[in-house]
């Protein structure tokens, strides 16, 4: 097979004529490349965006994680030492430890109180606007706001705890930023508080899209609603579960900000997560070549994650 | 498109700043952005403006943490300030170490700063390979015991006059609810405490073979067992504590919530500020009472390599201010610091100012941990520490072991 011409669709119309003359395979090849050019010009630059500063960066960090980078990176390799290290240190295990527990915890309950929020609105009751306005207002504020709130929150001296006893239980005691068992718990609260609006919102979305007659469909059918809303429209909202995963499980890794503003990683290091590890490491420590080693493991397990779920959803498709 | 004329017009833009105005200007970062620190600072840049020269102040918010990133990466990003803060010691290591940084040699062996400066670590920390790269500004201790003389009257016991007694008065003080140690969450209390603890309880010894010689067996032995026991109690002590930043626990302090805490010498500046007098309202202990030792801790500003020539010559104007008896006296007695020169007079200085003057004319003087060990090992200390102070299942003998484990691969 030969390319006849590199000549834009519809430049002239000789060019029309002579392509639909042509067999259909044949005459679509060369247009492929050119089809939607100036779309194709002007993605060009978020393409090298992309390939130089994702890719690029990625690489480079990776590559520096195998040396001994202090304060500025440098090329010598030490093989696999900071990686030995990172994964002797007490802190990064903390951090793992933590962001599993929020990661699993949050992915479960932003997704089931979300949808539930969202079975309730769709109940055609009074005044949704104002509660669908409520509910997805927490996701306005940014976490760095949403930490500081529920620091005094669940502060004890003047948050929660000091309510209660005030009214009177004097031996109440609710004080989980000051715990280092349940510390990770205080800070779910507040991702969960700012976050399950937006998975609401999304749940509504895509609950909204469910035709109408599937509803009468099983009314006629005598099947109960939590059986309807089981078995027939939550298999039929996956599209809309899939997108909520990924947005829910990139918040999740990415997990810092809230953090910082609500305890800085204390009490001691009890709710340290990996990212903030990453940047105490290169920043303070003035040591790039842990913060590195760090960083590909992160890397390594949202790979992990999404490596196999993508091989599921893409590959899958293009077989069907 | 006419190159040559944006060119032109964007070096105007550059240059015309600099010719329009006399003086020159130069750029100087820190992160003394606290009330008395602050006010220290404009004694710094009236001093330099009467040179002739034109301070610009460069002040970056939320401590040295915060600050030292932001100060780096615009020396390694190639936009340089005129000059910037760091703490004596290592934290500038690398960057000198890539000729980031500017020699004084000359200029100090003509104003003859090695006689004058003391103690004479503080001028061997900005000397490397035998070039001189900063200039010491002041000198901050870390060994403070501060206590409340009202919550040892409400608990009817006498103020401590050293650690055991300290220790011993607590449960006098818990009977009235009174806190016995304040000790803020913040990682790098209550690694400071613990350094605190080494050199005092531990004695000096022990404190130059685990900070100085990074000896693993020294840190294993039965001399820090000692420490980590005195560790144990500040733990116990300070449970409940629920505050984050120094001077919030320092406030306790100041209120009689607490009886005491472990803190550098800034802490003065608070007490000061809450119009409290040393030895009526409150006591401090230099050395917990214990070891009659300071370590010299404190700032140093740093000239990165310029290439504009007016700037540089400022630069070394900058330098000779600083290091001017009248400078010095001015910044120190705002700042609650000790001055670098020993031939300088502090009238104004109090009780607790004096009796730090008077150690450090003894020459009871160890360097800091900040000049002895490197950013990376000490953050892994305070991982530790803030561990430690934190939990209530770690063990002391879990705590040595990891302890001895940092200092093992210490650099």
């Amino acid at each position: 097979m030969t390319v006849f011409s590199t000549k834009p669709p519809g430049t002239s119309p000789s060019a029309v004529t002579s392509s639909t003359a042509r067999p259909k395979t044949r005459a679509r090849r060369p247009n492929r490349l050119f089809r939607n050019l100036s779309a194709k010009i002007a993605s060009i630059p978020m393409v090298l965006t992309a390939v130089v500063i994702f890719l690029g960066g990625t690489v480079w960090t990776v590559v520096y994680s195998f040396t001994n980078s202090k304060l500025l990176p440098r090329l010598t390799f030490v093989g696999f030492d900071q990686y030995e290290r990172l994964w002797a240190t007490p802190r990064w295990l903390v951090s793992i430890q933590n962001l599993a527990t929020y990661g699993i915890l949050s992915l479960i309950f932003s997704l089931v109180i979300g949808f539930l929020l969202a079975a309730l609105m769709d109940q055609k009751i009074r005044f949704e606007d104002t509660f669908r306005t409520i509910f997805l207002y927490p996701f306005a504020l940014s976490f760095i706001v949403t930490g500081l709130v529920w620091q005094w929150i669940l502060n004890p001296e003047f948050g929660v705890q000091s309510v209660v006893r005030s009214l009177g239980w004097t031996s109440f005691t609710f004080d989980p930023l000051y715990n280092e068992d349940i510390v990770i718990y205080g800070i779910l609260i507040a991702a969960l508080w700012q976050g399950t609006g937006l998975v609401m919102c999304l749940m509504l979305a895509g609950l909204r899209g469910i035709d109408e007659d599937i509803w009468k469909a099983a009314r006629v059918d005598g099947i109960p609603m939590w059986r309807t809303y089981l078995f027939i429209i939550i298999p039929m909202m996956r599209p809309v579960f899939v997108t909520t995963l990924v947005i829910i499980a990139s918040g999740i890794v990415r997990i810092y900000d809230l953090v910082v503003a609500q305890t800085s990683g204390g009490p001691g290091i009890a709710s340290d997560v990996p990212a903030k590890y990453v940047y105490d490491y290169m920043f303070f420590a003035q040591n790039l070549g842990q913060g590195f080693a760090a960083s590909t493991m992160m890397l390594l397990a949202v790979a992990i994650v999404i490596v196999p779920w993508a091989y599921l959803e893409f590959g899958g498709r293009k077989r069907g | 498109m006419n190159i040559r004329a944006v060119a032109a017009l964007l070096a105007a833009s550059v240059v015309l700043p600099v010719g329009s105005t006399q003086a020159t200007d130069l750029e100087v970062t820190h992160w003394w952005t606290s009330g008395g620190e602050a006010a220290a600072v404009a004694e710094l840049a009236k001093a330099f403006d009467a040179t002739g020269n034109h301070w610009v102040d460069g002040a970056i918010a939320g401590s040295g943490g915060t600050a030292r990133p932001i100060m780096i990466s615009r020396i390694t990003g190639g936009d340089p300030m005129g000059a910037t803060q760091f703490n004596h010691g290592r934290q500038a290591e690398e960057l000198v170490n890539e000729g980031l940084m500017r020699d004084f040699t000359e200029l100090a062996a003509k104003e003859k700063w090695a006689e004058k400066i003391r103690p004479a670590s503080l001028l061997k920390s900005c000397t490397f390979e035998g070039k001189i790269y900063c200039v010491p500004l002041n000198i901050h201790s870390w060994q403070w015991l501060w206590l409340s003389n009202d919550a040892y009257k409400k608990a009817g016991v006498p103020v401590p006059k050293n650690w055991d007694e300290y220790v011993a008065a607590a449960p006098a003080l818990e009977k009235v609810g009174i806190l016995p140690m304040a000790m803020g969450g913040q990682p790098w209390q209550a690694n400071n405490a613990f350094s605190v603890l080494v050199i005092t309880v531990g004695g000096k010894d022990i404190y130059q073979k685990v900070y100085g010689d990074k000896d693993e067996k020294a840190a294993a032995g039965p001399e820090m067992a000692k420490v980590f026991k005195a560790a144990d109690d500040a733990r116990r002590m300070s449970k409940g504590t629920n505050v984050q930043d120094w001077n919030q626990a320092t406030n306790l302090v100041i209120t009689g919530k607490a009886g005491g805490q472990i803190m550098g010498d800034w802490a003065q500046g608070e007490f000061q500020l809450a119009g409290k007098k040393a030895g009526v309202d409150y006591t401090c202990l230099p050395g917990l009472g214990v070891t009659d030792v300071l370590t010299t801790g404190g700032d140093a500003i740093y000239f990165p390599v310029l290439k504009d020539k007016e700037k540089s010559k400022a630069q070394e104007a900058l330098a000779s201010t600083l290091l001017d008896p009248k400078t010095q006296v001015a910044f120190n007695l705002k700042k609650g610091s000790l001055p670098v020169r020993g031939d300088v007079d502090l009238q104004a200085a109090n009780d607790c100012m004096r009796k730090g003057l008077d150690i450090l004319a003894k020459g009871n003087v160890m360097t800091s941990t900040d000049q002895l060990i490197s950013q990376d090992t000490q953050k892994q200390m305070e991982d530790l520490m803030s561990q430690f102070f934190a939990s209530s299942s770690m063990t002391v003998e879990t705590a040595q072991k990891r302890f001895a484990g940092i200092i093992a691969s210490a650099d």
